[in-house]
């Protein structure tokens, strides 16, 4: 076999491996290697695992408030001793099932799928990938975990104040979250979301410019831009994105903030709330929801282009075939990315916006169906002819190009401003957003997590528990959020409690039965992975071959159990791109292979 | 009693489950893992196909379920709604074709290149024209539904015909305010700092125009066939007057008034025979999240007939009778009448979920 020669010098390279593992041993204390640690793989651990009890928090609230959409006319007694006052009698207050909704958003959007997807990978992968020894400023990288940990306290108190978390939405609109007046959770609990997510913001912050920074500045020799594997790209363009994007949001943020405490009318004019004649004059709501958006929309690519790049490497090694159109793999991520910006206000058709500049936002959301049909076709093509090796990071990687097209091709309505007006706020937003940044991101972050688990924890997860869990959490996912389409398009609105009094929406009884049913063997099938994850970390399966998938990417290059510095001795020069699958007849080549003499050019 | 019961089946299935698979990886070892892999690929990649067939026959039966309860079935009650119910169907056979298209290459490329001894992947980095091919085809089907899209756009948020009739609409926590401009046409002035009992909307009584306004809250009586604007404020916080039979939505927001307008089609006595429901009302849902009591701010639309909405408008009462009980022609004679109204009105004002 051609690679035994490069396997031989990796082994050689592991036997060094554990010499150097133990002479480090001996000034790493347990706070240094575990708490404060600022190995870029340990940090990744911390935001994965930090992420995974935001990620079971945030489902089960999905879970209660789907047992009031699904069951209204049912009490359910154990609640009250769960919930208190908030469940009075065993049913769930309206204020607190809109507190569950905001929470389950925010939770979700920010904790799990911006800090435990790109905070995981990122930090996990792009030394890894692009042969550096850490992230340029490891103690900055360890910053940004504290923060975010802090960011999760203060979130994580606001549940439990007198007057219930924030609940006004996780958009969080003024002036319904500015006045404490108008809702309950508009106290004391939304100042606890924004300092929460001030906190996260920094965090987030400090993870992309050292991102950035690794990844313009440390890759190791020969390693060209253009030789990235795709996972670095989507992550270089997730960490721009949110540099420019996130700060918009704080301000947002800061503004509400004043607005709230100290009297200022930034987003408040012309209100009388509960009788009482507000002073505030001059300010505009709507700008809250431009500052808002202009974070907004990019998060969903924050969210989505991780998944993405996961996804492309996992369906390429696994299908052993370069894949395909790399170049425009890349164009297509860029001009997303580019794009990203250029939408916002199409969260805002209906506020009464200018409807000339409206038609500029129409334009420009419609034409991401251009590089995001690129990426579909191209990896359909990857996988046509391919010798495709099932394992369940690739069975996950195929339920993410299911679900992103099947949730990209709603956004061609959503996007439309026209339909737009009809489906806006509806269930059929529901649906388009759940399957495509919601589940299909998941799909991303679970491939990355079934295929990375060997080089984070030297260990496999249980296959058998993994196909279960894929094909539960498709099934599921398809089942429940399918059919909300048919609810969309009898105009059901989103964010209510209750259908039953509305002649026009309580049709669906049956359906939200249904859903709300299949959610919860969903969120079951989540808990059979947070046990597989936790079981396997100590009794799985070992690793026993440095490259278990026969993968090219360098990470597979280091120890079975990579120490701090990754790297026993120099790191590995690199030869090609990260796609050399099934070239010249032979299966894969690993990077770090010189071109050789008679190799064909393509 | 159940509740533990049904706790402890769930935790066996559990465990059940768990046990099932570190079996399996037992079993694997000693039957060599190469081979158990292979089987689980082969296992696989027919579920796979099994998942798309299921998964066509699923969407099939869904829509045999449900498309009754879309609003395709009774139509949209607007002229523009119409156009609106066109496009999505253009719009949905367009990403449909999509949709069924690449799913079932995706299902069917995995199933069919399933790993085998006798197969070599295929290698086949890039391809200049395959990728123009794809780039160029999605964007001239958008471009048409993008051309499409923006003519109705515009027509909907231009400005409303000459003739409509003008209304104004105020949402607050927890319920919808109507006011009639009355026979001058032309809606009083209003100043929220004005906002004091009765007079519920903060309407500016010293402007002439505001004198015959009428206010109702809750039901709003419209003509048929006669375009019909809305000017929409909210006192609050964000509201949205959702109009899903029309096809219509637009925000209320506190401090920058919005309209909207359409023609409705069909009064309501017309759509309780269209939809086969006795029950049938065009109801007003609030779309954006405004509180606790979000769900229940509900609103009704009546569409009469253009004799009944005269008839309905000549029972109404200036606002102006309301707040001012004495300025009313013969106020001695009505004084109970009066004393109800305002209470009905100062109702109105607080929230219902209190």
């Amino acid at each position: 076999m051609s690679n035994t020669a490069t396997l031989q010098t990796v082994q050689e390279a592991e036997v060094h491996g554990v010499h150097h593992h133990e002479h480090h041993e001996h000034h790493e204390t347990f706070i240094s290697k575990y708490v404060f640690s600022q190995d870029h793989k340990m940090i990744a651990r911390q935001f994965l695992i930090t992420g995974m009890i935001w990620a079971i928090i945030g489902g089960l609230f999905s879970v209660l408030f789907r047992l009031q959409l699904g069951y209204p006319n049912s009490t359910f007694p154990w609640l009250e001793d769960l919930l208190g006052h908030w469940a009075k009698g065993g049913k769930l207050q309206p204020e607190f099932y809109y507190a569950l909704v905001t929470m389950h958003g925010t939770i979700l959007v920010f904790f799990v799928l911006t800090a435990g997807l790109s905070g995981t990978f990122a930090n996990f992968l792009i030394p890894l990938q692009i042969g550096a020894r850490d992230m340029a400023s490891p103690m900055l990288n360890m910053l940004s975990y504290w923060f975010f940990f802090l960011a999760s306290i203060i979130m994580f108190s606001s549940l439990f104040v007198q007057t219930g978390p924030a609940s006004g939405g996780w958009t969080i609109y003024p002036p319904l979250s500015a006045l404490g007046d108008a809702s309950s959770g508009s106290k004391i609990g939304m100042d606890l979301w924004l300092a929460s997510m001030a906190m996260f913001i920094i965090s987030s912050l400090l993870g992309g410019l050292n991102y950035i920074t690794t990844i313009l500045n440390m890759r190791t020799k020969g390693m060209s831009m253009t030789r990235m594997p795709l996972t670095i790209w989507a992550l270089f363009f997730t960490a721009v994105l949110g540099v420019l994007s996130f700060p918009v949001l704080l301000s947002g943020a800061i503004l509400l903030l004043f607005d709230r405490n100290l009297g200022t009318s930034f987003f408040l004019s012309d209100i009388v709330v509960n009788g009482k004649i507000l002073p505030n004059e001059g300010g505009s709501a709507i700008l809250f929801q431009h500052l808002f958006w202009f974070l907004g929309h990019p998060e969903v690519y924050i969210i989505l282009l991780p998944a993405m790049g996961m996804s492309s490497e996992i369906i390429s090694v696994n299908s052993r075939k370069p894949i395909f159109g790399y170049m425009a793999m890349v164009g297509s991520l860029f001009a997303i990315a580019i794009l990203a910006f250029l939408v916002w206000a199409h969260h805002m058709f209906v506020t009464g916006l200018n409807p000339f500049l409206g038609a500029f936002f129409v334009l420009l959301t419609l034409l991401i169906a251009v590089p995001s049909a690129i990426k579909v076709f191209n990896w359909l093509t990857t996988l046509w002819r391919a010798n495709i090796r099932f394992t369940p990071a690739m069975l996950f990687a195929i339920g993410f190009v299911s679900l992103f097209i099947s949730g990209g091709l709603t956004g061609i309505f959503l996007g439309n401003s026209a339909l737009d007006i009809h489906l806006h706020d509806t269930y059929f937003v529901v649906a388009h957003f759940h399957i495509v940044m919601g589940v299909a991101s998941f799909m991303g972050m679970f491939a990355g997590v079934y295929h990375w688990f060997p080089k984070m924890y030297g260990r496999f997860l249980n296959n058998t528990l993994g196909y279960i869990h894929f094909w539960v959490t498709i099934t599921g996912a398809y089942l429940i959020f399918w059919p909300m389409h048919y609810e969309g398009l009898a105009g059901m609105p989103r964010r209510y409690y209750d259908f039953s009094n509305w002649e026009s929406f309580k049709m669906f009884a049956g359906l939200n039965e249904f859903i709300s049913f299949v959610s919860m063997i969903v969120f079951a099938a989540q808990l059979l992975f947070v046990f597989n994850f936790f079981y396997s970390i100590f009794k799985g399966r070992k690793v026993k071959d440095l490259n278990p998938w026969g993968a090219n990417t360098l990470e597979w290059t280091t120890p079975v159990n990579p120490g701090h510095g990754n790297w026993v001795g120099e790191i590995p020069e690199v030869h090609r791109g990260a796609y050399d699958y099934g070239k010249d007849g032979r299966e894969f080549i690993p990077q770090t292979e010189p071109i050789g003499e008679n190799e064909s050019h393509h | 009693m159940t509740k533990i019961l049904l706790i402890s089946i769930v935790i066996m299935i559990f465990i059940i489950i768990f046990q099932i698979s570190k079996a399996s990886e037992y079993v694997s070892v000693l039957k060599g893992e190469e081979k158990s892999r292979k089987q689980n690929n082969r296992i696989n990649a027919f579920l796979l196909i099994v998942f798309l067939v299921l998964g066509l026959i699923g969407c099939w039966w869904c829509n045999n379920l449900y498309y009754g309860k879309t609003l395709f079935v009774q139509g949209a009650a607007s002229e523009m709604g119409e156009k609106i119910d066109l496009m999505l169907y253009i719009t949905i056979a367009v990403t449909g074709v999509v949709f069924f298209a690449t799913q079932i290459l995706l299902f069917w490329f995995s199933f069919k290149y399933q790993e085998r001894d006798d197969r070599k992947a295929y290698y086949f980095p890039h391809n200049t024209k395959l990728e123009l091919l794809w780039t160029t085809v999605p964007a001239i089907f958008l471009t048409v539904l993008v051309v499409f899209g923006l003519k109705y756009w515009f027509k909907m948020t231009g400005e409303a015909p000459k003739n409509s009739v003008v209304i104004e609409v105020t949402g607050h926590q927890f319920g919808w305010e109507f006011r009639y401009p009355g026979s001058d046409k032309i809606l009083g002035k209003k100043d929220y700092r004005l906002t004091k009992g009765s007079n519920s909307l903060g309407v500016d009584f010293n402007d002439p125009a505001s004198l015959d306004d009428m206010h109702v809250p809750a039901t709003v009586h419209i003509p048929v066939g006669k375009p019909v604007k809305f000017v929409i404020n909210a006192q609050d916080v964000i509201h949205d007057v959702g109009l899903s039979h029309f096809r219509m939505k637009m925000d209320a927001v506190p401090g920058i008034p919005t309209t909207l307008w359409f023609t409705p089609l069909y009064t309501t006595e017309e759509m309780k025979v269209r939809t086969g429901n006795p029950n049938f009302v065009y109801e007003i849902s609030c779309d954006q999240m405004c509180g606790k009591g979000h769900f229940t701010m509900r609103g009704v639309i009546v569409v009469d007939t253009q004799e009944e909405y005269l008839k309905y408008l000549a029972t109404l009462e200036p606002e102006y009778w309301t707040v001012f009980p004495d300025k009313k022609p013969g106020a001695q004679k009505t004084a109970t009448t009066d004393s109800t109204k305002s209470k009905a009105s100062l109702a109105a004002i607080m929230p219902a979920g209190n």
